[in-house]
């Protein structure tokens, strides 16, 4: 079996927002939606102060509470770990954004663009209209994990089917690959370090790990 | 670490939700009062009681409540589609019966035959109790996820319809012992519904919930208890003891009684409704440093 995760090393992230850029290019999301975004905390009190830098999107959760909401089958999560939204399915009923816990879902119901009413170029040539009033999320990047079958190429070894922030990851702190092959970079960096789930507690058993010591 | 020792950034600690507006709010807020009404009304009719218009008003009331939530979902032609998600979607099941409730309250309207009255009931407590799961299955928003939230909604979905059964009763029920009767069964629902919405407010604070959730339920919580529960009480207390003019202190005190559980669901759906926000369990640690403890910025009571 396959199952996609995707490690990110808090250590290395320096909050430089270069994913979450590189997530907009390559997703083309409308002004205001961020599928995945660098949460900037602060904590602690002078002269004790710490800054992290916390990368969040879609976990893409084992046990998806949005897809058990979902009253139309459109949020699936498939057999390698993907959990993926049928625009044409999906009713925006936003039953499944109060379902994730994540934050991570968001519905724009009117057709925005960066520049006021007319799209730039890019927005003309990119914009979807299935995507409007619908629910909508981080995919990590589905396309080219689905390209990697076609290919035979490896997602998170080779750039073009590995998501697009974990290529432009300036630190080189997000790692994506499969977790069921022990030889994948993730499973290495998992078995070498110490690492957790965000709100694991609630049962949804995330694919997304949070490195934050060594082993 | 305290919320007091964080500079929280954009978007870190609980926010309120804006998804589902006042819109969404009516349909918990109508659907609830109204399949508890026709449950209600279903109990009433046991004894006898013409119970017609008050399937009618049941079936309205869900029927609003439905209308809204259709004008709230970004694609309202596709409706159709929420049929399609049976086996684990409790909104699914809130679509899946709804038109059962209608079916058989509109045979019963048409034949009055007792099993038609008697399967409307059960369908519109079957329809209180699929929304109350709808709530709970929501993860992101920590104070519907709370397993007292449940047995709270539908408790007062029961005693809103008891409530609205109590303002018709002097127009559809005319002996004096009945409206006693119906006095009787409201106060003791009012009285289930005060106890698990303390409890509920307890178990939130004992467990931990965004701060904002506690404000905004803290703030309903005396007006809740006062208004909507203890002054109807009061009445219905007079009107089960036999007063003179028993039904008029039905009316008011069904009135006030409803008015506070559509209070307390609007509070929960809109204003209450933060989501779970973000949390470290560890902070990472860096060179030869040490992690720090773990932050939940925007949480209050035990965590």
């Amino acid at each position: 079996m396959t199952r996609y995760v995707m490690a990110i090393d808090l250590r290395r992230c320096v909050g430089c927002q270069t994913c979450t850029a590189a997530c907009k290019n390559a997703n083309a999301t409308p002004p205001g939606v961020q599928w995945r975004r660098v949460l900037d905390m602060e904590t602690g009190e002078f002269p004790d102060v710490r800054r992290s830098f916390v990368p969040v999107a879609c976990m893409h959760c084992n046990n998806p509470p949005c897809e058990e909401v979902c009253p139309t089958s459109a949020t699936k999560k498939r057999a390698d770990g993907l959990v993926t939204i049928d625009y044409d399915v999906c009713i925006g009923c936003a039953n499944c954004v109060m379902a994730c816990p994540y934050e991570a879902r968001s519905i724009v119901h009117d057709v925005r663009f960066a520049y006021g009413d007319k799209p730039i170029a890019s927005e003309a040539v990119r914009f979807d209209p299935a995507r409007i009033a619908v629910s909508m999320k981080c995919t990590f990047c589905v396309e080219r994990i689905d390209l990697a079958a076609q290919t035979g190429q490896i997602p998170g070894r080779d750039p073009e089917v590995t998501p697009a922030c974990v290529n432009s990851c300036i630190s080189g702190a997000m790692a994506f690959g499969d977790i069921d092959d022990p030889d994948s970079k993730v499973s290495r960096l998992l078995a070498e370090t110490q690492h957790f789930r965000m709100h694991e507690e609630l049962g949804t058993e995330p694919s997304v790990y949070y490195i934050w010591d060594k082993g | 670490m305290k919320a007091k020792n964080l500079k929280p950034g954009d978007r870190l600690a609980p926010r309120q939700q804006h998804n589902w507006d006042w819109r969404a709010a009516s349909n918990f807020i109508a659907g609830g009062a109204g399949g508890g009404l026709l449950f209600c009304a279903a109990f009433a009719s046991l004894w006898g009681t013409d119970v017609r218009a008050l399937l009618l008003g049941g079936m309205a009331l869900i029927g609003a409540g439905l209308t809204c939530v259709w004008f709230e979902i970004g694609r309202p032609w596709r409706a159709l589609n929420v049929y399609r998600h049976l086996a684990t979607s409790w909104m699914t099941r809130e679509a899946a019966v709804a038109p059962l409730v209608f079916i058989c309250g509109g045979l019963a309207l048409l034949t009055g035959h007792s099993i038609f009255v008697l399967l409307t009931g059960l369908f519109g407590a079957a329809f209180v109790y699929a929304q109350a799961r709808i709530l709970s299955a929501d993860k992101g928003i920590p104070a519907w996820r709370h397993p007292r939230c449940l047995p709270m909604l539908v408790a007062t979905g029961f005693a809103e319809g008891a409530a609205l059964v109590a303002v018709a009763s002097p127009f559809v029920i005319t002996s004096a012992a009945g409206q006693i009767g119906v006095a009787a069964v409201t106060l003791l629902l009012l009285l289930i519904r005060v106890l698990l919405w303390r409890s509920y407010l307890a178990g939130l604070r004992a467990d931990g919930a965004p701060d904002g959730s506690l404000r905004a339920l803290a703030v309903v919580d005396g007006q809740f208890l006062m208004f909507g529960n203890l002054l109807p009480a009061a009445l219905l207390l007079l009107a089960a003891l036999g007063a003179p003019l028993v039904g008029v202190a039905l009316i008011p005190a069904g009135l006030i009684a409803v008015g506070g559980g559509w209070l307390l669901k609007y509070t929960l759906v809109r204003r209450a409704a933060f989501t779970q926000g973000f949390a470290l369990k560890h902070l990472p640690v860096r060179g030869r440093g040490t992690a720090g403890a773990a932050v939940k910025p925007g949480w209050g009571g035990a965590n």
